[in-house]
């Protein structure tokens, strides 16, 4: 019989369980914990799908080229296009699950406008769009457990794949987070769904906090390819928390929110105190067409200049102004209580009545783990089943949702995540079928008792030292310096030196971390060992980002280097002889810099080669133009 | 000095060993919740009295009470603890493993029977497959996708079933999340083709009669899911199905 193994329970994840089991095959579904708690369900706004509902001739055409746009043409665009195609039959599908997405007053899916774009595309179930998707693809899952054909592993932790002589991947090795034990487990083939690593930020992230991407960088350094690992899309206004920050939705600036500080750094007043004159409403001042409407991008980079490099923070510290208080009551309760309720409830002040207050966020991994695709050259778009599709470096090792890098290229359209979790899962999981059914017979009966035991044991060990371990670093208080070194050097703007002094940074938060002391020797859930692990996998993770940071000379999404920057001459459009110039200066760019960035592990550190891009369906000719 | 958050939290090294109580003393932020403040306490664990103890274990996550794994009871009342801020808890603020759960280690309980449960009354809406069948469902109207909304959130967190009289080991009461399920799943356009298999797992032993009525799991759920109007309404189905039943119709 043959054995697949999906780590990760997100949508993901669960997608690839459930097209893997319903083709016949028993999927074991490992976790962290309770698959129902994955960070899907932090999506609150929505998932697109071109329904053309509302009367604007909105087209899958149109929505593919927004995701490209978007993206700055860094994306394949094969597997965009079928994930644009796939959209709507995917959100039907989502529908007959049950998932109670809000209606019209027809009774049909509602849609609702996202940003970045004219026509409105976002199907959305109250303010919890994420939690429905994910509960509606676990029913299903959990359907297919009772029927005995999944079988869920909550409280296992991935720790790496097993490879046999021909580099194929051929099972893990997992630890019980309860007993602490080590143990294989073979399998035919291996999908990675383990989500984004915003932990690298902690806590100016708005992951949740078992995004550490530690999995994928296990397998990583075991061998699988990394790329893009500089795209990170930073949200302008997370409430802060020491824990980590919540998202506060672009809404509350498209309802009239004003981003301000006080003009005066060290003024000690409350916000409602501080007469209007003495306040600098930046944002309005310096982008005076869109003022606080700004691009995600734009805004974050803005409250990083206004906060980091003319210490106008409010207090001194990381924070400004989001302030709704000047708008009619009714009108925010009416157009914003979902965000109104989250501040009230986390920082225990009413917005209506006091400024929120703010700053910019790691929120969205454009980058992950190298996967492959077949193009139909018929359809432009995926060859549907391939083996090929989703296949990492790593032969039987897939990945899907965040953790891979295949759809949003240097930046990602609202709303486009829980799509591309959920379309990546779906396709990955059809990828696996093809795989197994290509196997050749009887090929599992190949003895590997001796990699599984030789990985066994080098896992026990790394548990022993850790728990033997006296050398004084603190493995909580490590992550904290990573999360502060990556916001301040690798984070919204970059600029070369400081990257080079973070990656030797990094160096020495590596070698430290050889040196963590737990502080506990628990045999029982010991939760500091587990998070000693990771720490110490995110601090490659960060590497890869930093390095691939390091390389990109250009300004592209979220990727910002101000030096490098190719500014659109003000006032100046398509035709004139500024933009034209303008334009081919873009191209000539695009010639050197639209790739793929390509991170290999080494023990010194990633080295990081360029891929092209296959932009067949929708050349790079017009420049991503928001005015 | 700095201000102090104190807190007192009920230990337990594992499930076969005796709980036993400990003080830790947290220095004040604003914003604080007990996970945040959990978190400080994680990095440098030491009793209120300078003694170095064990980290306390407990789950959490999503931090914006939408993921569930965070319940505990917090001053006896079970609750997320991301969602409880420090300045509105009295102190020292008590802190205990989800009640009627099997203690896992500390705060850290066993809720997989929660899991079993929703598997046992069918909480799932059948499907052909999880392929493009080129329609979604049938339409559903405005007031009846606000009603079905509210169970829709359910995440799972246990809080109503910690509050529960009824619910609780030696007896096999499947509790008013489950109960919400099914008065979720019977409303669905086609969920309601298996309403019938639904009813008949609620109407069996730890079903529906075993509500006591308490009406305690209302109160506590951090979604506000009305989860005694869902029992209500399931005890007029179930009273139509044994009718049904007596008559044969299906």
């Amino acid at each position: 019989m043959r054995r697949v193994i999906v780590i990760g329970g997100g949508l993901g994840g669960l997608w690839a369980t459930l097209r893997i089991a319903e083709a016949g095959f028993r999927v074991a579904l490992f976790s962290l914990f309770e698959v129902k708690r994955s960070h899907s369900v932090c999506a609150q706004g929505g998932i697109n799908a071109s329904l053309d509902t509302k009367g604007q001739r909105d087209s899958i055409w149109q929505h593919f080229v927004d995701t490209i746009k978007g993206g700055s043409y860094l994306a394949n665009q094969p597997p965009v296009k079928s994930m644009c195609d796939e959209a709507p039959g995917l959100i039907q599908t989502f529908e007959r699950m049950g998932v109670t997405f809000s209606r019209t007053p027809e009774g049909i899916m509602d849609l609702r406008l996202f940003g970045g774009v004219r026509n409105k595309r976002t199907v959305f179930a109250g303010a919890s769009t994420g939690q429905q998707l994910l509960y509606g693809v676990d029913e299903q899952v959990r359907r297919l457990e009772a029927a005995g054909e999944v079988e869920k592993r909550e409280w296992w932790e991935f720790l790496s794949i097993v490879r046999d002589d021909q580099g194929v991947c051929r099972g893990i090795v997992a630890m019980d987070l309860k007993r602490m034990e080590v143990k294989a487990f073979p399998a035919d083939v291996v999908v990675l769904a383990t989500g984004g690593l915003g932990q690298i930020y902690a806590p100016k992230t708005t992951n949740s906090t078992n995004s550490t991407g530690a999995a994928a960088s296990r397998v990583f350094q075991q061998g699988a390819l990394f790329a893009n690992g500089e795209f990170f899309q930073f949200h302008p206004t997370a409430m802060l928390g020491d824990d980590k920050t919540r998202l506060m939705s672009e809404a509350a600036r498209g309802e009239g929110g004003r981003i301000w500080v006080p003009k005066d750094p060290s003024d000690q007043r409350p916000p409602n105190d501080i007469p209007e004159r003495e306040r600098f409403y930046f944002l309005e001042e310096w982008y005076p067409t869109y003022g606080n409407t700004a691009a995600r991008d734009v805004a974050s980079r803005a409250i990083w200049k206004a906060v980091r490099d003319m210490g106008m923070g409010v207090g001194g510290e990381d924070k400004v102004y989001l302030d709704l208080t000047h708008l009619d009551p009714k009108f925010v309760e009416l157009r914003l209580g979902a965000i109104l309720r989250i501040y009230r409830k986390f920082h225990g002040s009413d917005p209506v009545t006091e400024p929120m207050e703010i700053f910019p966020a790691a929120h969205y991994a454009m980058g992950g783990l190298w996967v492959d695709y077949e193009k139909n050259e018929e359809s432009g778009g995926l060859s549907c089943g391939s083996t090929r599709n989703h296949a990492t470096t790593v032969p039987g090792l897939y990945a899907c949702g965040e953790c891979d890098y295949g759809y949003h290229g240097a930046n990602r359209l609202g709303a486009n995540s829980l799509l591309s979790a959920s379309f990546s899962g779906r396709a990955a999981g059809e990828a696996v079928v093809s795989y197994l059914k290509g196997l050749e017979p009887g090929s599992d009966s190949v003895p590997l008792s001796r990699a599984f035991e030789g990985e066994v044991q080098r896992q026990q060990a790394i548990n022993r030292s850790l728990m033997v371990s006296r050398g004084g670093e603190n493995a909580y208080a490590l992550h904290r310096e990573l999360g502060e070194l990556m916001t301040d050097r690798v984070g919204v703007v970059r600029d070369n030196r400081q990257l080079d002094q973070a990656f030797g940074e990094l160096k020495a938060l590596e070698e430290r971390a050889e040196r963590i002391d737990l502080g506990e020797a628990s045999g029982w859930a010991n939760q500091t060992l587990s998070y000693a692990r990771q720490v110490r996998d995110m601090i490659q993770l960060a590497q890869v980002v930093a390095r691939g940071a390091q390389e990109r000379d250009e300004c592209r999404g979220a990727h910002y280097k101000p030096e490098f920057e190719l500014e659109i001459p003000q006032g100046k459009f398509p035709g004139d002889p500024e933009f034209e110039v303008y334009r081919q200066a873009w191209k000539e760019n695009n010639r050197k810099w639209l790739k793929s960035t390509i991170a290999r592990y080494t023990p010194d550190g990633p080295e990081v080669r360029f891929e092209t891009v296959d932009t067949t369906i929708l050349p790079p000719e017009q420049p991503r133009d928001y005015r | 000095m700095t201000e102090q958050i104190e807190f007192r939290i009920r230990r337990q090294d594992g499930p076969e060993t005796a709980p036993y109580w400990q003080a830790f003393r947290v220095p004040w932020r604003p914003g604080h919740n007990v996970v945040s403040a959990l978190m400080v306490l994680r990095e440098n664990p030491e009793t209120a009295s300078g003694e170095r103890v064990q980290p306390v274990a407990w789950e959490f996550n999503c931090m914006e009470e939408v993921c569930g794994a965070c319940s505990m009871m917090v001053n006896g009342v079970p609750r997320q603890g991301c969602a409880a801020l420090i300045d509105d808890l009295e102190q020292p603020i008590v802190l205990e493993p989800l009640a009627k759960f099997p203690v896992v280690r500390d705060l850290m309980v066993d809720r997989a029977a929660i899991f079993g449960t929703l598997q046992r009354v069918k909480a799932w809406i059948e499907i052909d497959g999880a392929w493009s069948v080129h329609q979604g469902a049938p339409r559903i109207s405005p007031q009846e996708w606000l009603e079905n909304y509210h169970y829709s959130q359910c995440m799972s967190c246990g809080c109503c079933l910690a509050a529960c009289p009824q619910y609780g080991p030696g007896n096999d009461f499947v509790g008013p999340n489950a109960l919400a399920q099914v008065r979720l799943m019977n409303a669905h356009p086609t969920g309601r083709y298996n309403r019938t298999e639904r009813l008949h797992a609620i109407m069996a032993e730890g079903g529906l009669s075993d509500c006591g009525n308490a009406q305690n799991c209302v109160r506590v759920c951090p979604k506000e899911i009305p989860l005694t109007t869902a029992i209500g309404e399931l005890g007029r189905e179930v009273t139509l199905q044994l009718a049904r039943d007596l008559f044969g119709k299906s």
